[in-house]
């Protein structure tokens, strides 16, 4: 297979037409008149996190509350590994745009005074089924706005330190795409599939992320010299067991409590950050008082079925798994489990090391959603927020110095794809090399079966296995455009792997139990309150560490 | 966790195709929805929800513990009636308001 060689040309590049990207494009266009390309591997009418909607929005400033609130919450629950300075940028936005998704079409929903109703104290409740259909009608309605769908960036054009744009192939058809961008927004999402799923069957991709997120936009920032941040901070979700839905419409909507098998509370034993609710939970089954559940007898028949209903709109699998059994949550509690660890921005605080404007350390690359680093707690809407930080700066950057790609660089990146595209199948495939790397990262790199542990020795031997397996994929072979992806995929998330792998070693402490567990530093110490990262630079992975930003101080490269 | 795709049922308009946000439904030769890679779907209901015939549905894998049921959705308006039908064939729906279904 012989593939051509397309040359588009933007001002603004946004990579992953996602919750982060749909948000910056139409930000774009009210800060420039310049032209945007969204380059989506998928299609952005339901692709990234929200393909199923979601019921919430989790991160609102509610009456009585106010930004730097927000700030605090997300740094305590971080154990202080959190960037001021993003995270007040983020929260100070998120109320302006939940009113601009609004002003687009979701619903929000209001309580009798007419004012939107709140969850808890930091949560609004949406009728978001559709909001990624919302988003992407936006889009569609703004000319300048070029929506690439089913083409896959994998790989940056960088020259002395400064962005000209990127590679794409085509997921179907057999194109090679060399685009020229004055700025380049990567807003990729975060990375799931590096650990062995809860169901390593038939039913793999059951997963909390999109299985389909594989950390492109992480990888593609290392092997470009980007410096990295916090990918030691793991991210592992309590969930419903086996349909991996969420738990906080349980815990939020109906205020189940979780307990052990002998129904007794533990929440309180082990504390109620996030890491704190998954390592408990971790320990009670460690200890013999698993399965931990829910309490959600007890409930009223009404509550009983609104809970049904409400799944459907975000999670149908829960609501199906309750009609199939008959065993509704009025009936049985609902049991929930660990899923494996993840890598993701827009809950704990990994990935690219950005300014306050959400410039990477790459000039003209910014960053966005879950791929930005520095800044957990922002789920939607401060995914949004730095959607609109970053395509705002974006705008305020572009200059006129486009330099057009070299074509012979571009001749020799389609002689490279061609070769797994024309080869003879090797005897393994993306398939068993992917499971083989979820093994490695589960026993060796802290994963389920190792009770989201590790240790020193143990990370060597990951990161030897993981250093073996990236030579195996070197022989890969590709029949079609898709499976070339999934090997491009496949290389990404090593790449990220052995990133995680180094930083998990390099904060000797435990910080946060169960995301991030090193079993030679069971303890926290104080002078680890820093941030711990990373660089690669002439092949070598060389560990970054530095103080802590505060928000009120703006953060320059 | 994954979908069926009903070939009888399929009128081969592609939404389904459209929606996936893991690009994994084609067009098979007579033009009909297929999953070829059906253990890499995610399970977020996309196509179920947009298929305007009810050719497809969402089920439970056995290896996590499935029984059988399978989950369609129709539209109407605003109303989505989501119904999950059981091996021995008894079925159960519920009606959602996309614009009133949100009580948590």
């Amino acid at each position: 297979m012989d593939l051509e060689i397309r040359t588009l040309t933007t001002d603004f590049l946004i990579i992953g037409g996602g919750t982060a990207g749909c948000y910056a494009a139409l930000t774009f266009c009210e800060a420039s008149d310049g032209s945007v390309l969204i380059a989506e591997k998928a299609d952005i009418e339901r692709s990234g996190c929200l393909a199923a909607g979601v019921n919430a929005i989790n991160a609102y400033i509610v009456p009585g509350k106010t930004p730097q609130d927000y700030v605090d919450y997300a740094r305590a629950d971080a154990q202080g590994i959190v960037r001021g300075d993003l995270l007040l940028t983020m929260a100070e936005g998120l109320n302006r745009t939940a009113a601009r998704m609004e002003s687009l079409g979701l619903t929000i929903l209001k309580d009798d005074q007419g004012r939107y109703a709140a969850r808890g104290s930091r949560n609004i409740k949406i009728n978001g089924e559709n909001i990624k259909p919302v988003l992407a009608a936006a889009v569609a309605a703004q000319p300048r706005i070029t929506v690439l769908n089913r083409v896959n960036v994998f790989e940056y054009i960088v020259r002395d330190g400064r962005i000209f744009g990127a590679y794409a192939i085509g997921v179907d058809e057999p194109v090679l795409y060399v685009i020229s961008a004055k700025a380049v927004l990567c807003a990729t999402g975060g990375a799931a599939g590096l650990y062995r799923p809860n169901h390593p069957g038939f039913s793999r991709h059951k997963m909390w992320y999109p299985p389909f997120n594989t950390g492109a936009g992480y990888a593609m920032g290392i092997l470009a010299g980007a410096e990295m941040t916090t990918f030691e901070m793991r991210f592992i979700a309590l969930r419903c067991k086996d349909t991996i839905a969420p738990t906080g419409t349980l815990a939020q909507g109906v205020g189940a409590k979780q307990i052990n098998a002998m129904g007794e509370g533990y929440e309180q034993k082990y504390g109620v950050t996030t890491s704190q609710r998954v390592h408990g939970t971790v320990m009670e089954n460690l200890e013999g008082r698993g399965p931990c559940y829910l309490r959600t007898v007890g409930i009223t028949r009404e509550q009983d079925e609104d809970l049904q209903k409400a799944y459907l709109n975000m999670a149908p699998s829960q609501t199906l798994r309750w009609l199939e059994s008959g065993r509704t949550p009025g009936v049985q509690n609902v049991e929930i489990e660990g899923t494996e660890p993840y890598i993701v921005g827009g809950h704990t605080a990994s990935g690219y090391w950005v300014d306050t404007s959400r410039e990477t350390t790459i000039k003209g690359l910014f960053a966005a959603g879950d791929v930005a680093g520095g800044c957990p707690q922002k789920y939607v809407t401060g995914a949004f927020v730095e959607g609109e930080i970053a395509a705002r700066a974006a705008a305020a950057y572009m200059d006129d110095q486009t330099a057009s790609p070299d074509p012979g660089d571009a001749k020799e990146k389609k002689r490279w794809l061609e070769g797994f595209l024309n080869r003879p199948a090797a005897s393994y495939g993306t398939d068993e090399l992917e499971e083989a790397m979820q093994s490695v990262m589960d026993e060796y790199a802290g994963g389920i079966g190792a009770h989201y542990r590790f240790s020193e020795k143990s990370l060597r031997i990951a990161a030897d296995k993981i250093r073996e397996l990236e030579r195996r994929t070197e022989l890969l072979a590709a029949s079609e455009m898709q499976e070339l992806v999934y090997l491009l995929e496949m290389r990404e998330r090593l790449t990220l792997c052995k990133s995680v792998i180094a930083h998990l070693g390099a904060r000797k402490e435990t910080r946060w139990h169960s995301f991030a567990e090193n079993t030679d530093y069971p303890e926290s110490g104080a002078e680890w309150n820093c941030y711990v990262n990373s660089r690669l630079e002439n092949g070598r992975l060389n560990m970054i560490f530095r103080p802590l930003v505060r928000e009120g101080d703006a953060y320059e490269h | 966790m994954s979908i069926e795709i009903t070939a009888a049922k399929c009128i081969g308009c592609g939404r389904c195709r459209k929606v996936c946000p893991g690009s994994l439904i084609r067009l098979d030769k007579t033009g009909k929805a297929v999953i070829p890679r059906a253990e890499r779907c995610w399970g977020c209901a996309s196509c179920v929800k947009e298929c305007p015939v009810q050719a497809i549905a969402m089920f439970l894998g056995e290896d996590m513990g499935g029984l059988g049921g399978r989950l369609t959705v129709r539209r109407e308006n605003t109303l989505l009636h989501w119904t999950v039908t059981n091996p021995d064939g008894s079925a159960k729906t519920l009606t959602v308001d996309s614009r009133d279904s949100n009580n948590y």
